[in-house]
């Protein structure tokens, strides 16, 4: 795939090498509502039969204090905040920056800036979770700096290629009818990018859903806390509900993360 | 050297646009891409700038609507210097039409007409109904085609979309680079003449781009046939420049068969329509017979009711009494319309089993035919004509020679 960190002097930005996104069920408009629910159906049948079966089980006390209904609950929170607010600071950062570099006068700051969004994505994630528990704190922020570090470069990546792949006459044709370069930027360039960001977006997401189960050795909650309650008290049924439900957890929001990006994509493309 | 910045025969008035020592120097670049370029563009006219590639056609025109800035000199347009103002409210004021089209993708052909007109503020209502009569104008049927997005158009209909969208604004003034370089040459053909008939009514001042010399006598009011640096070579009229080309470089470019290229200036309108007999569509085989008695030609047109043509019937044809009227001979493929060349209805009529076209008005009705006899005369008329143009040169040539021995 794309994401790997690729040293900054080779990182060309031509599309299709290194766009972002996987593959689609959703090309074309006419999904069929069991397109949409399909998914989400299997996925909670799947956790529904683990946990009927994990409490159908003789546990022990360690099992029912992790296992606790609240708990879960309250983990599962956690990591959708972590999840969402991470990405949300990743678009609010990358696509700007994506934007700015993409401008004429810009191209002397691409390469440094890939390369330092390069550096983010190639130091394991774990590592740069620990690092800023060293240096900084430990807890809910220092973990969301942790994720917006590691995910950041396919947002940005994406967001230079969705607007560099826009067909010039179609820029120059808006020009020639005497459109801004900001009305330009604003009504052609990011829409007509938009289906490409997404995809970069998508994958943050599924990278944030992920490395959010190690948000847990920051103390920062989350999914990972079952995983790992149940690896350190070594009870196998806990890491089984940890290991199914944030699985479910990532399939189900690169799904979101598809029909988002069918349903914002502008018509016409 | 006769002055060749203002076209010969010009009727005196403001012209629309003059351009006054424009020159555009590329940074890092040693020879300027135009030369203090001087020119005129009278009101109304569709100027062609035509040259080999890399001869700073497109790079002039772009100079006209500041999406290149002019390194130096002045641009007037209706007798406003528009050198300094607002580039960007300078275009608003120019339709632009280039060979890719540009729409945009993510609005429908509706919304890509109204991009101008929204710019300047016009209301709903008022959009709503130009962008009605722009498409209808240049034949895309509004109903159908106001709310596709462009992937769902052929080349031919973006091209059309295209021109709309730069008329939307009725600007006096139209740029239009090669805009049907990228059509196939049956489209290509169909889009000239249909623009030209649209041109007859709107009357804009136009400078097209482009690097075919047929198009160019084909569209061309005037003709700038340009060298390296946007140099003029000439300026004039098609009739002119085909006929008495200033130079070498003039007479290289037109290439061989420019009295064959003359056919490509006579339209079908300047010649005698031949008159082949006609027969409505519910007419009886003896009504149809007669008509065909009454003249010398060997075959009958069926019309129908809007008087298009339908299919030619010969006299054996007549005959068949197993078929109507509207399924017996050959379908009336070759039609021309006024405004097309001989050279389109030489075309036409090559591929017909009688040897003519039929001419028929903007709604399809019949007017009359081109016959190849009528175009032949034509051809050994430009022929004679040529041969008497290299003999009087011959002629010239000798009494120099006999004058200097």
């Amino acid at each position: 795939m794309a994401l790997t960190g690729r040293p900054a002097a080779e990182a060309d930005l031509s599309a299709g090498s290194m766009v972002a996104g996987g593959t689609d069920v959703f090309r074309g408009r006419s999904t069929s509502l069991m397109g949409y629910l399909g998914l989400p159906i299997a996925l909670i049948i799947v956790c529904a039969v683990t946990l009927a079966w994990v409490f159908a089980q003789d546990l022990g006390s360690i099992e029912r204090r992790v296992l606790e209904p609240g708990g879960i609950v309250e983990a599962f929170a956690k990591h959708m905040a972590l999840t969402f607010v991470s990405t949300v600071f990743v678009i609010l950062i990358a696509v700007p920056l994506g934007v700015l570099l993409t401008r004429p006068g810009a191209r002397l700051m691409v390469p440094p800036v890939i390369a330092l969004a390069n550096i983010g994505q190639a130091v394991p994630s774990i590592g740069v979770l620990v690092i800023l528990a060293l240096v900084w704190d430990i807890g809910f922020w220092p973990a969301i700096v942790a994720l917006v570090v590691y995910s950041i470069l396919p947002v940005l990546r994406n967001t230079m290629v969705g607007l560099q792949q826009v067909d010039q006459p179609t820029i120059e044709a808006a020009r020639g009818m005497g459109m801004t370069k900001r009305a330009v930027l604003q009504k052609i360039e990011l829409p007509l990018a938009v289906p490409v960001i997404l995809a970069g977006v998508r994958t943050a997401l599924v990278i944030n859903v992920g490395t959010a189960t190690l948000a847990t050795f920051v103390n920062a909650g989350g999914l990972g806390d079952i995983i790992n309650g149940g690896l350190v008290s070594n009870r196998q049924t806990v890491v089984l509900v940890g290991s199914v439900l944030s699985a479910s957890v990532a399939l189900f929001i690169d799904h979101l993360g598809g029909i988002a990006e069918t349903r914002l994509s502008p018509k016409g493309l | 050297m006769p002055d060749v910045t203002t076209p010969s025969g010009g009727n005196g008035a403001e012209p629309m646009i003059r351009l006054q020592d424009l020159s555009k120097v590329f940074p890092g670049q040693a020879k300027p891409a135009v030369d203090s370029l001087d020119m005129t563009i009278a009101a109304g006219e569709i100027v062609v700038l035509v040259g080999p590639s890399g001869c700073g056609k497109t790079t002039t025109m772009r100079l006209i609507n500041r999406l290149i800035e002019p390194t130096s000199g002045r641009i007037i347009l209706e007798g406003e210097d528009v050198t300094k103002v607002n580039p960007d409210r300078l275009r608003r004021r120019i339709g632009y039409v280039i060979q890719q089209v540009g729409l945009f993708p993510h609005h429908t052909i509706a919304d890509n007409i109204a991009t101008v007109p929204r710019m300047l503020g016009w209301d709903d209502k008022r959009i709503r109904a130009r962008v009605d009569e722009l498409l209808a104008m240049v034949g895309l049927e509004p109903a159908t085609y106001r709310s596709r997005y462009p992937k769902h158009l052929s080349g031919g209909q973006r091209q059309r979309a295209g021109v709309a969208r730069a008329l939307s604004a009725d600007p006096s003034v139209m740029l239009m680079d090669e805009p049907f370089g990228a059509i196939d040459p049956i489209t290509r053909d169909r889009l000239q003449n249909e623009f030209l008939r649209l041109q007859e009514t709107i009357r804009k001042t136009i400078i097209f781009v482009t690097h075919d010399i047929d198009e160019a006598i084909k569209m061309g009011d005037r003709i700038a046939i340009l060298r390296e640096g946007s140099k003029i070579a000439q300026y004039d009229t098609p009739e002119r420049i085909l006929t008495a080309p200033a130079d070498d470089f003039v007479a290289d470019f037109i290439g061989a068969g420019a009295s064959l290229k003359r056919l490509g200036l006579t339209r079908v309108r300047d010649v005698e329509l031949v008159q082949w007999p006609t027969a409505p569509r519910g007419a009886s085989r003896p009504e149809v017979l007669e008509a065909l008695r009454g003249s010398d030609k060997g075959a009958v047109l069926i019309l129908d009711e809007q008087r298009r043509p339908v299919r030619w019937v010969s006299a054996r044809e007549i005959q068949r009494e197993d078929l109507p009227l509207s399924e017996i001979g050959l379908p009336s493929d070759a039609v021309v319309q006024p405004q097309a060349t001989l050279a389109d209805a030489l075309n036409e009529m090559l591929a017909s089993r009688f040897g003519c076209a039929a001419v028929v008005d903007g709604s399809g009705a019949y007017l009359g035919s081109v016959e190849f006899g009528t175009v032949s005369a034509i051809i050994q008329e430009l022929r004679r004509d040529a041969r008497e143009q290299s003999r009087a040169a011959a002629d010239e040539l000798h009494a120099a020679q006999a004058a200097r021995s």
